[in-house]
């Protein structure tokens, strides 16, 4: 009978160990982990972009580099043809002008996507159910190398058209 | 010749385990009337194995730290420290090697306790008392096993980061912020649900096995020894088999 | 029930009926027509040299293994045609004492004779307590309720088992070798007990063993099995007396005899000889 209880006694804290641990790795560890608590109160906010690269539910949108929201619903709108991205912002941020900018942005060279938000100058603040109206799609690394080589070759292709015509007019200019 | 029924009796076996397995989860829900039971059989596999758990997990951080620091070094990338090692614990070695482990302690210990009950015809005896040896035996000893392994998991992702960190933090001088908020960003609850679901398959498969080779042990001194052998082997081999198609299922 | 296939009806008291039973093991034949019954309220020994299938014959009895050809009679009926839940009640009138007394290790000795009364009825634990202790006391173990197993010796092993196998008040009894491995006085006792049980419960005891002397002793009737048939039968007094060679020098225990004393083996003189 004494087997019995440090039989259960061990098993007991065994039990709890392995939640704890388990706890641990589902909250503390992750950055969007299980939250515990109360959720923080947060409001719904909304922004159409053409292009939304790789954003992905759960990125984090931020303002001057501090978490203030979280990414929750990304859907294509058939009507005009963008992509709508539902927002939640954290309650305590709840002075945002509301013709603040929304930008697609990349963390690190190539790392994930995330919204960064610009201030806005009104005096009226984002509310729950809140439109941003300003906003800059991601930026697709290949159309941008395009572009740059686009733009390269036709500056060197009007470079040499310019001293090309340049010569001819020197030797037309010399023949006389 | 020698081939064909070397795959034939392959085959066979692998029909006697899905048939065993299917039986063992007809006991399962009428074990569950018997709690007492399942506890004992936790404290059997999991508390009893969880000195040898937190040892290697230990072990297997500070491995990872050491490691992890050198290999990242040449990169350039040490502040990466804890994102590498808590990835690599929390979605390969720890489910694995927690699994080799228990295949191990908790595995053939399993396996020796149902082979000696066979041996001495105390499984004959409760079927003579009209007792399904299967609901009393069988079915506490399989679920406990699937209870205690992502407990036994969590606890050795949990102490190999924090042996990640003493190497990193402690010998390697990686600055301690750097370490854990690099961590928790790199992780993702994906990650760690990723590792929880492969201990339970782990764990439904180390128990399987044990419980299964233990069942059907030639009731002789060797015939167990023999079974906790094939016990080891087989959940090794499984557990790595089950790891590539689970890893390749997440991507 | 399902109906035995037609066949001469066995008597009123016949509670184990073995008709022509062909069996075997992986191709080896066990038995190739064996007969022998078992009457309500005796002792019935079975004996035979090692390796006659005598274990199996149990085996059979108990359902455990289904014969080859012919039939396997338990209170009328043939085991079988029995499904998964008959075969279990069908054991729960049946108690079965092992060899080595096959008691469940994790548990103590209250606890294993405790163990069929749990498993298969819902007494309040008081009687539960009070029926244990009365059949521990039939086997003189009272004392013992609280050691484990590991700390029995054989002989109580096998007494605790027996209190077991009676608890839930078998009609029948069947002994496993009983008497295998037992010191003088622990032989007396189990000797002591099998004829108690059989005398003072009425239970109807099959003995499986090859100890002639213990089991001529307490049989009512007695069965030798040799060769997969059943070479004779009848009270131990007239096996002794048989004229077949075989059964005297089983029930006698000579060296030689039709089971001789030398394994098959070349002309010795030759062997011998054979390096020069």
């Amino acid at each position: 009978m004494h087997a019995n209880r440090s039989l259960e006694l061990g098993t007991g804290l065994f039990v709890l160990l392995g939640f704890a641990a388990l706890l641990f790795l589902t909250t503390q560890l992750p950055s969007s982990g299980l939250k515990l608590g109360r959720a923080k109160q947060s409001y719904l906010v909304t922004a159409e972009f053409d292009n939304i690269g790789d954003l992905k539910v759960g990125s984090p949108v931020t303002m001057s580099g501090v978490r203030i929201g979280t990414v929750t619903a990304i859907s294509f709108n058939p009507k005009d043809y963008k992509a709508e991205v539902h927002m939640r912002f954290d309650n305590e941020y709840n002075q945002i002008p509301d013709d603040s900018f929304a930008a697609i942005q990349t963390q690190g060279l190539l790392g994930g996507k995330y919204i960064g938000l610009s201030p806005g100058g009104n005096d009226q603040f984002l509310k729950n159910g809140s439109v941003i109206e300003q906003t800059q799609s991601a930026i697709v690394l290949e159309s941008l190398v395009n572009k740059f080589f686009a733009s390269y070759s036709s500056r060197k292709g009007s470079e040499d058209s310019s001293s090309q015509s340049a010569d001819t007019q020197k030797q037309a200019e010399s023949k006389k | 010749m020698s081939d064909g029924s070397f795959l034939g009796a392959g085959v066979r076996r692998l029909g006697a385990t899905a048939i065993f397995f299917g039986r063992l989860l007809a006991q399962c829900v009428p074990s569950l009337a018997r709690p007492r039971l399942i506890v004992a059989q936790i404290y059997n596999t999991g508390a009893r194995s969880l000195i040898i758990i937190m040892l290697s997990g230990l072990f297997v951080g500070m491995v990872l730290g050491l490691q992890g620091f050198q290999l990242l070094q040449r990169f350039g990338s040490e502040d990466f420290l804890g994102s590498a090692a808590a990835l690599g614990l929390l979605k390969e070695l720890g489910p694995v090697v927690t699994a080799l482990l228990f295949a191990g302690r908790a595995g053939t210990a399993l396996t020796s306790e149902i082979g000696l009950m066979r041996a001495t015809d105390q499984l004959t005896a409760m079927e003579m008392m009209a007792v399904d040896p299967m609901r009393y035996v069988a079915a506490p000893r399989f679920l406990g096993g699937i209870i205690a392994m992502p407990l036994l998991t969590a606890i050795f992702g949990v102490i190999g980061l924090f042996g990640a960190q003493l190497i990193g933090v402690q010998l390697m001088g990686v600055d301690t912020g750097v370490f854990w908020s690099q961590t928790q960003s790199a992780v993702g609850l994906r990650d760690v649900t990723e590792g929880l679901v492969k201990s339970l398959v782990f764990g439904t498969a180390c128990s399987l096995v044990a419980v299964y080779e233990g069942y059907n042990a030639e009731p002789t001194a060797a015939g167990v020894g023999l079974a906790t052998t094939r016990t080891v082997v087989a959940s090794s081999v499984l557990t790595l088999l089950l790891d590539y198609v689970l890893t390749a299922a997440f991507l | 029930m399902t109906d035995a296939a037609p066949a001469a009806a066995p008597a009123a008291d016949t509670v184990i009926d073995v008709r022509d039973v062909h069996y075997e093991i992986g191709g080896r034949p066990i038995f190739t027509g064996l007969t022998l019954t078992a009457r309500r309220g005796r002792i019935t020994a079975i004996m035979g040299p090692s390796g006659t299938g005598k274990t199996t014959l149990l085996r059979l009895i108990t359902a455990q293994v289904s014969a080859t050809r012919g039939q396997v009679l338990a209170f009328g009926t043939d085991v079988a045609t029995l499904g998964q839940q008959a075969v279990y009640e069908l054991r729960q009138r049946m108690g079965m004492l092992f060899q080595n007394g096959a008691l469940l290790t994790d548990l103590s000795v209250f606890e294993n004779v405790a163990f069929p009364v749990r498993e298969h009825t819902d007494l309040p634990e008081p009687l539960i307590r009070k029926l244990v202790l009365t059949k521990l006391q039939a086997v003189g173990l009272r004392g013992a309720a609280g050691l484990m197993p590991g700390e029995l010796s054989g002989g109580m092993a096998r007494r605790v088992a027996l209190a077991r196998a009676i608890v839930m008040d078998p009609e029948v009894l069947i002994y496993d070798e009983p008497f295998v491995g037992l010191d003088p006085i622990s032989l007396g006792v189990i000797q002591r007990l099998i004829k108690q049980m059989n005398q003072a419960l009425g239970i109807t005891s099959i003995v499986v063993s090859h100890d002639v002397q213990e089991l001529s002793a307490i049989a009512d009737d007695s069965y030798l099995l040799s060769g997969g048939v059943v070479a004779a039968a009848g009270p131990p007094a007239q096996l002794r007396a048989s004229d077949s060679a075989a059964v005297r020098q089983f029930m006698t225990g000579s060296a030689d005899g039709p089971v001789p004393f030398h394994y098959p083996a070349p002309d010795y003189l030759a062997q011998l000889l054979a390096d020069e």
